[in-house]
């Protein structure tokens, strides 16, 4: 399988939001490298006739009716532990930046 | 008296609270108290109640009085890993990006652990978001091993294992994913249950793997264990993947204690190579004792376990990439904003890299790498197919034998910092917990002994199939019988003194 590089880590970074150092990128570039050459055997095993399991348990959808619980938070609960709100409502900064 | 009460089991402080012998407030006080003594040189709380507890013990001492119904636990103050939300209390599950966050609610299985009248005490340290085997990732500093302070106490669940070694709490509540339940027992000479996937909800557990993780009991005895598993276990709406059938009583296994006619199978690939050599000797002691009580030993052939740990640092990551998707700095938690401002992209990512340790960042990145267009069949569609692989070795060997054994881990705990710069040596660690995450089977480590080499504690491993939990109570019950019979008393009897020889890094760790 492909190397990984220093660009795709950084990429990686963007898409899961974390706004990773330049050192951190060059350090876990080295490192997941590592970690997926430990991780590959699994295409070893891995045969086309072996059917994928994602869940360890067989189950069926579950499904309820459609009212309200008893355990729903109010909205001064549910707004307790935000860092910032407005009346009932979460307040975040500008979604668009100035050259969007 | 104080000093006698933190050393009994829950079973036994629980009759002592029925028969009106001992108050809740009494018991309460005591740990809280041991927790003042040891717990600077310990570090297994992130958060103690202190007199909330006691009021909620003087609550159920009010109600033991007024004659009202109450269960074997009532009164028995619980520690409670900080994966689990408390309403009230904080929950950071080891991490920054949550300090000081108070949930407005409670996790089920504390819900249960509460109507059943349990006093918690506080909430116990971890590895951040149960991301490690060793508590060094917690990121309010490690939790130190009550038998040798220099080394782990194991993890993710470090601080439930070392509360109940140390006296500090009766019995724990712990989550597993990849054995943070098991290890830590089998380092710390303690008791830790993984259910079976399903059996115990996993509503308000701060979710690292969904498909893996399940919450479990974490005690000084096998008896303790059950007991907290009957409050635990159940169906709850609330969590959709949880197993809609009644369980019988695991108080009731441990009661019956009988393995004439148990056939036991010997997990071949976990017995050998890589496994210190007192790990070995303490695991094939117990399986001679068991034998010579009507045991049948056999072995069997898991051919499929040596890519288990492959297949579940690709699933794991996976998961927990999209379950910390929701650490978006808007609805709890810390926010960061990046200097002269941003946009909410800008503030989430800035978070992000201040709110996550290393190893959280390490293994977002690999999950969010090997769920990405181009690779995912090759990466997790591949670690999907060895979970069907590995339940399929599960199923071969239940054909022939009633429960699985091995080591539970492969050493002795660590010294601190030795496996830090080394994260894949970390990783091999889990390789005899691991398998059952993935097939969701139940699994349970007792102690088995101390290592002859260097005196630390040695557990062993029962896997049953799914749903048959009540085996572990059973053939574990029956194993603490022998080994405590040949050691005159339980293994902890045996741990150093905390309370004499630890004071002075107490008063150190307070200054």
């Amino acid at each position: 399988m492909s190397e990984i590089t220093a660009e795709q880590v950084a990429h990686l970074a963007n898409l899961a939001r974390i706004a990773l150092t330049d050192e951190e990128i060059e350090h876990l570039t080295t490192e997941l490298g590592q970690i997926m050459h430990a991780v590959e055997q699994v295409s070893e095993v891995a045969t086309p006739d072996v059917p994928p399991t994602s869940h360890p348990i067989p189950m069926q959808n579950v499904f309820r009716d459609d009212v309200v619980g008893t355990t729903v938070l109010t909205a001064d609960e549910a707004l307790a532990g935000a860092p910032e709100s407005d009346d009932s409502r979460f307040k975040v900064s500008a979604i668009l930046g100035e050259e969007q | 008296m104080s000093d006698e009460l933190i050393r009994l089991s829950a079973a036994a402080l629980g009759a002592k609270l029925a028969s009106g012998e001992v108050s809740s407030v009494e018991a309460t006080r005591a740990h809280l108290d041991r927790i003042a003594a040891v717990d600077g040189a310990v570090h297994a709380f992130l958060h103690v109640e202190g007199e909330r507890a006691i009021e909620t013990a003087a609550e159920i001492d009010r109600q033991r009085a007024a004659g009202a119904p109450l269960g074997p636990l009532a009164g028995v103050p619980i520690a409670i890993k900080d994966v689990l939300v408390t309403k009230g209390m904080p929950s950071t599950s080891g991490s920054r990006i949550l300090e000081g966050w108070i949930p407005p609610y409670d996790a089920t299985p504390v819900t249960k652990v509460r109507e059943a009248g349990m006093i918690p005490l506080g909430k116990t340290n971890m590895d951040e978001f149960a991301m490690g085997s060793s508590t060094e990732h917690s990121a309010y500093g490690p939790t130190h091993n009550p038998w040798d302070l220099d080394r782990i106490p194991g993890g993710s669940g470090g601080g439930s294992a070392a509360s109940v070694a140390a006296f500090e709490a009766p019995l724990a509540l712990g989550s597993d994913t990849g054995g943070s339940i098991r290890q830590p027992a089998h380092v710390t000479g303690t008791v830790g249950v993984k259910p079976t996937y399903g059996a115990v909800s996993r509503y308000g557990s701060i979710a690292l793997a969904s498909s893996l993780d399940q919450i479990g009991p974490v005690t000084r005895n096998v008896l303790d264990a059950a007991l907290l598993h009957d409050v635990i276990a159940g169906h709850d709406p609330l969590d959709s993947t949880s197993i809609p059938e009644k369980w019988p009583s695991m108080a009731d296994a441990v009661r019956r204690a009988d393995v004439s006619g148990l056939r036991i199978g010997v997990i071949k690939e976990l017995d050998g190579e890589g496994f210190q050599a007192g790990v070995r000797q303490r695991f094939h002691e117990s399986l001679e004792l068991l034998e010579k009580q009507g045991a049948e030993i056999v072995e069997v052939s898991a051919p499929h376990f040596e890519y288990a740990i492959a297949a579940y640092y690709l699933i794991l990551p996976a998961e927990a990439s999209s379950n910390l998707a929701k650490f978006d700095s808007v609805r709890f938690g810390l926010r960061v904003t990046p200097e002269g401002g941003g946009t909410v992209e800008q503030v989430m990512s800035a978070t992000r890299e201040a709110g996550f340790g290393p190893e959280v960042k390490r293994r977002i990145i690999l999950g969010t790498y090997a769920l990405s267009a181009g690779y995912y069949d090759a990466y997790y569609g591949s670690a999907q197919k060895v979970r069907t692989l590995v339940q399929r070795d599960f199923d071969a060997a239940f054909a022939n034998v009633d429960v699985l054994a091995s080591p539970t881990a492969p050493t002795t705990a660590f010294k601190f910092g030795e496996k830090m710069a080394d994260p894949v040596s970390m990783y091999l660690n889990d390789i005899a917990t691991i398998p059952a995450n993935l097939a969701g089977v139940p699994g349970i480590s007792l102690p088995s002994g101390l290592a002859p080499e260097d005196g630390l504690p040695v557990g062993i491993q029962f896997l049953a199939p799914a749903r048959e939990d009540a085996r572990l109570y059973n053939v574990g019950a029956a194993l603490e019988q022998l080994l405590e019979a040949r050691w005159g008393g339980p293994l902890l009897a045996q741990a150093p003194d905390l309370s004499s020889h630890e004071l002075t890094a107490t008063e150190e760790g307070a200054l």
